[in-house]
């Protein structure tokens, strides 16, 4: 396949006598949309926040757009997008301001700001509620616009922290098809989500259960692995035996 | 640079479009200056004499009448019987009583006459003590006054009592600066340390630290508007106190304002330092009024540090506070200088420093 861009060898999160990352590895290509499924507490967002250059890892390396995550997190900063399972953008200020101010920070100058908001609001179809306070926004709106401003200094990946919970189908759909698009222009999808139907539009699919990763592999040949008829029962399948977090259906 | 601006704009915005914080930012300095110089006062005035008269004198009736006159004093009565007096000072409608013992006129050329005696209710310590001064000072007045009439030749006062820097002992003037340094803690130290913590609640703060989003830029984007709030207020305070009080700095200004600058970098350092160790509203408020209890109990902000124990004394010096009470205080009464004051200026500089890096130091992107 083509170039690596997220690779995991033996990484390991603990907190205390806690694992919550206990010696995962496995590598993510350019240009994929890569899934990561785990129950509640498996782990899921400990990993990815390691990824992200917001944790250090305990033991175990990993490269993240060719930054190593240990030690030069601030390089990887520059180079992804991150989404987080809480909503983050700044409530008292509009939807057109918090694009401003995001690609602000990534580096972006005063025109070409402009013109990515442009860009952006087009392709969210939020031109009208350019001077909308985001806290006056519904869920899936805000949630699609976190998406495009992860996206705002085109990365070369973007990590989605359970994106879409809570966000209605039609607007799930939406959202899917944003990421669609992102991925076709080149940026690597890591995704962590709890609806199985998701899992199918991965390019391929991990699943942790206890900190671990259990399976990975394309959805088509998990479901030939594990004997089923849906993604659902593979992942009932694995997380049966979980120890920890309680089981998502 | 870029980034730095846009993180400034984003700070600014939240500021004004929040709905509480402009109407604080500029009612809390007016409010403070206005009231509290009222409420907090240590002046006593109409203490309450009674006068036990067994002289009937030329010299007795010029006391009484100096107690009638003075400002402080409010005559009760006179009377020739004590007990009658003491009887209104347990039942608390007199503060001090004033004996002028049989023939202190006639006795007042001898060598060795008998002597006024003052009897004060100390319950209330300031108003008995301060009561007995007045009392003691008017006394005294009357005395020289008569002594001049009968021989205009001799030196016409034993003692004086100058009161130097703050000539009428105007309590609000000691108070004023004391007013701005709460001022200055409270709109420096405790708004951007919420504002912090509050991005901790609401999660708006991962999304910084998962940026390139230097820490120092952050903070400092963070600091700036309450900086030139700070500097604000330092001017809305000054106006108010010349307007209001018609209290006028004795020193300069600029001295004034690099003391401000330097407290205000120290307090919000401080306070940002304190953020960093916070995850939720009510630990950062817990941690803050504990600090600031003691910074206004003990920084001479309210009573004046000699007064304290030693070791008390000793552990002041920790207080950045007490530096900047120290040199507000003199440079608005006594009009000290900024070489007069260099140990404070040292102190107050290094606090901001070693504050302001360990703010930096404790902020942690990655954990």
């Amino acid at each position: 396949m083509s170039e690596i861009v997220i690779s995991v060898r033996n990484l390991t999160k603990t907190f205390g006598n806690f694992i919550a990352v206990n010696n995962i590895s496995f590598d993510v290509y350019k240009g994929e949309i890569f899934g990561f499924l785990g129950a509640n507490g498996a782990g899921k967002t400990t990993a990815m926040r390691m990824l992200s250059g917001l944790s250090y890892p305990t033991s175990g390396k990993g490269t993240v757009a060719g930054f190593d995550v240990s030690r030069e997190g601030e390089m990887i900063k520059r180079h992804i997008g991150y989404m987080s399972q809480r909503f983050a953008l700044y409530n008292t200020l509009t939807v057109g301001e918090n694009i401003n101010l995001f690609a602000g920070i990534y580096g972006l100058s005063k025109k070409s700001a402009e013109k990515r908001t442009e860009e952006l609001l087009a392709e969210l179809k939020f031109s009208s509620e350019r001077n909308t306070l985001v806290k006056a926004l519904p869920l899936g709106w805000k949630q699609k616009l976190s998406f495009a401003i992860a996206t705002v200094h085109k990365p070369d990946v973007v990590f989605l922290d359970e994106p879409t919970s809570g966000v209605d189908p039609v607007t799930r759909r939406q959202f899917w098809e944003m990421i669609y698009k992102a991925a076709e222009g080149g940026t690597t999808i890591f995704v962590t989500t709890h609806y199985m139907d998701e899992a199918e539009y991965c390019s391929r699919v991990s699943i942790m259960v206890d900190g671990e990763v259990r399976a990975l592999d394309t959805s088509t040949r998990l479901k030939e692995q594990f004997n089923a008829e849906s993604m659902h029962e593979v992942f009932r399948t694995l997380a049966r035996d979980a120890e920890r977090g309680e089981l998502e259906t | 640079m870029r980034q730095f601006i846009v993180l400034l704009q984003k700070e600014l915005i939240k500021i004004r479009r929040d709905s509480f914080l402009p109407k604080l930012i500029l009612s809390f300095p007016i409010l403070i200056m206005l009231i509290s110089p009222m409420l907090a006062t240590m002046d006593v005035r109409n203490v309450n004499v009674a006068v036990v008269d067994l002289d009937h004198s030329t010299t007795s009736h010029r006391i009484i009448s100096h107690i009638k006159a003075s400002e402080y004093l409010s005559l009760v009565g006179a009377t020739s019987e004590f007990d009658l007096a003491m009887e209104r000072l347990e039942e608390g409608r007199v503060d001090v009583i004033v004996q002028i013992p049989d023939h202190f006129e006639r006795d007042m050329g001898v060598s060795t006459p008998e002597k006024i005696s003052i009897i004060a209710n100390a319950v209330n310590a300031t108003k008995g003590t301060m009561g007995t001064q007045y009392v003691i000072q008017t006394i005294a007045h009357a005395l020289v006054e008569v002594r001049n009439e009968k021989n205009p030749n001799q030196m016409s006062e034993l003692v004086t009592v100058q009161n130097r820097f703050n000539p009428t002992l105007n309590y609000r003037h000691y108070m004023i600066p004391a007013l701005m340094i709460i001022i200055f803690i409270l709109v420096c130290g405790f708004l951007p340390a919420l504002s912090i913590v509050e991005e901790k609640e609401v999660g708006t703060i991962e999304q910084m630290n998962v940026s390139p989003v230097s820490r120092f830029t952050f903070t400092l984007s963070k600091l700036i508007p309450y900086w030139a709030i700070g500097i604000f207020v330092l001017i809305a305070a000054m106006m108010i106190a010349h307007l209001v009080y018609g209290l006028l700095p004795a020193g300069s200004f600029w001295v004034i304002l690099l003391g401000t600058v330097l407290f205000i970098l120290t307090i919000s350092g401080f306070s940002l330092t304190a953020a960093n160790f916070s995850d939720t509203m009510q630990q950062i408020m817990f941690i803050l009024f504990f600090f600031i209890m003691i910074f206004i109990l003990m920084s001479g902000l309210l009573t004046p540090i000699d007064s304290m124990p030693d070791w008390a004394q000793t552990f002041t010096l920790l207080l950045p506070p007490r530096y900047f009470v120290d040199i507000l205080r003199s440079v608005y009464l006594k009009g000290t200088t900024l070489s007069e004051l260099w140990q404070d200026f040292v102190a107050l500089g290094s606090f901001s420093v070693l504050f302001n890096i360990l703010a930096a130091v404790t902020y942690k992107k990655q954990a």
